[in-house]
């Protein structure tokens, strides 16, 4: 499959104009190109309301671009979308609360029309996953954020995705939590072959977590500067405290600041990107 | 198990405990002050009066229950029906709403007597269809608010997992709708009772509690008033209770966090 075609995902001059006609027009996304190659962990980075929730939402389908072309896995995002191609994790981890850990992540697998054992069997796979299936039988609020967010992840991997889109997925959760969730997530990826791209604030995480940082800026949104960090396979908590870290993390910093500096005067639109 | 029960005894005796000093306040207040059967009867004077006539209240409270149980089950089964038409075909809502809204606003009880005009008096149509009425408009904004306001982010994640508009349905709206159902329940129990028997000083059918009621005050057969007062109590905490013990089993089940918002 890989062979027919090289990107995971393929945004090409993708546009995203909201309310274009009203005098509240956004500007979401200009003539964004973005290339995911299997097996690439991308962040997202840039202030809010550079549209990078956006150009997510866009390859997961969840909106239509205004103008451009994506492609995932070399389908339509329609197509992708319909096929279950991709799994999604959002910054709130969305459980249904009527329904018990196991049934949450056994969620999309039904909805695939799974047969029921088959189902149990890979739900609780998914939590040995996430090292949550003492709680397989546990009710949503009977578990940490953190925790919750873990079977958000494992709710998103269950149909064993080629790639997972996050939009934030840590930004509520405690700074202990999330470098725990990081780590985590790691692991899981390498594990599962699964390519990322990920929506964050965050210039350690972006850098410890990505292969390539993709550097966004607001009104209108674009696509600034790529910065290749690669600190490697073997990332674990010394990799903090690294020279090399601390190195990608001023470039990365840099890169922001360049773009702001540069920016031209900013047209007020107080729109947030969620 | 035994904890439960301990913790229920726990939960039960101040109220008891009122309610034991309370109706011996009130024994007391009328020996005191020798106060006459006709303006208030001691508790042991209604008690006896409640005796003697038990099998006549007993009776009375059946048929006012019936009715009361009737209307209930065809409201709640109306409500919920017109609660998925609404929620199918947004013109129903837009009409629908607004009309909720009004309704819940007059007192509507009062087309009684018309309603016993349209259908024979000599039955309890009427009553029932009164009752059904009022439960109906109760179900209807709770559970139909109960199946639109469903959290944004659940909405798009059955949209990431191309789910029909059936399955959305299934899996996110009616689920999300139940705890909503119950507590309309709630309300409406208590409120399906009330009309039960004001609906009988309306006229109609002599038979109930609410017939019980005026025409033993009309001749000054105070006691015995009481006495069917008490049963008209006694309905209105039987159905209170069911309704708040279907509403327990949802709420252990879906956690403790529900969504509120309920309106009558």
């Amino acid at each position: 499959m890989v062979g027919e075609y090289a990107d995971v995902v393929l945004v090409d001059g993708a546009t995203m104009v909201f309310n274009a006609a009203k005098p509240n027009r956004v500007d979401a996304l200009v003539d964004v190109d973005l290339r995911v190659a299997p097996g690439d962990f991308v962040s997202l980075i840039g202030p809010s309301g550079c549209g990078k929730s956006t150009l997510l939402r866009l390859i997961a389908h969840l909106l239509e671009p205004t103008a451009g072309t994506l492609s995932v896995n070399g389908k339509s995002p329609d197509r992708a979308r319909r096929e279950g191609d991709y799994g999604m994790v959002f910054q709130q981890p969305g459980l249904f609360e009527w329904r018990s850990v196991r049934k949450n992540v056994e969620l999309p697998l039904e909805i695939d029309g799974w047969a029921r054992a088959r189902r149990a069997e890979r739900a609780v796979e998914m939590l040995e996953l996430v090292h949550l299936d003492e709680f397989a039988d546990h009710m949503p609020w009977e578990l940490s954020g953190g925790m919750q967010q873990r079977v958000a992840i494992a709710r998103a991997l269950a149909v064993q995705p080629a790639l997972l889109l996050m939009d934030e997925p840590f930004g509520a959760l405690d700074e202990m939590t999330r470098e725990h969730m990081q780590a985590e997530l790691l692991r899981i990826c390498a594990a599962e072959g699964t390519t990322v791209v990920f929506v964050t604030h965050s210039i350690p995480e972006a850098v410890y977590l990505s292969t390539r940082v993709v550097v966004m800026s607001a009104r209108p949104g674009r696509i600034t500067d790529e910065i290749a960090v690669g600190l490697g396979g073997d990332r674990n908590e010394d990799t903090r405290e690294d020279d090399e870290f601390f190195k990608r993390i001023t470039e990365v910093r840099e890169a922001l600041r360049a773009d702001r500096d540069g920016a031209d005067v900013r047209r007020v639109s107080g729109v947030e990107d969620r | 198990m035994t904890n439960r029960v301990a913790s229920t005894l726990g939960v039960l005796w101040p109220p008891v405990l009122f309610g034991v000093l309370f109706l011996g306040a009130w024994e007391f207040i009328v020996w005191f002050w020798g106060i006459e059967q006709f303006l208030l009867p001691a508790p042991s004077a209604i008690w006896s009066a409640l005796a003697e006539e038990i099998g006549a209240v007993w009776e009375a409270t059946y048929v006012t229950g019936a009715n009361a149980l009737v209307g209930l089950l065809l409201g709640v089964a109306l409500g919920v029906a017109m609660s998925f038409v609404m929620m199918r075909f947004r013109i129903f809502n837009d009409l629908a709403t607004p009309l909720a809204v009004a309704l819940n606003a007059i007192p509507i009880i009062v087309i009684v007597p018309v309603l016993n005009n349209m259908f024979s008096i000599s039955t309890e149509v009427p009553r029932r269809l009164m009752v059904m009425l009022i439960v109906f408009f109760i179900v209807l904004v709770n559970v139909s608010k109960g199946l639109r306001q469903v959290q944004p982010l659940h909405v798009e994640l059955m949209r990431s997992y191309a789910a029909s508009p059936w399955t959305v349905m299934v899996k996110t709206r009616i689920p999300n709708a139940v705890p909503f159902l119950f507590t309309a329940v709630k309300i409406a129990a208590p409120a399906a009772v009330v009309t039960a028997f004001v609906a009988e000083y309306f006229g109609g059918r002599q038979n109930g509690i609410g017939y019980g009621i005026t025409s033993s005050a009309a001749t000054s057969n105070n006691d015995v008033t009481w006495a069917y007062v008490a049963g008209a109590c006694a309905l209105g905490v039987t159905f209170f209770t069911i309704s708040v013990g279907l509403e327990k089993t949802t709420v252990r089940q879906a956690g403790p966090r529900r969504p509120g918002g309920a309106t009558t």
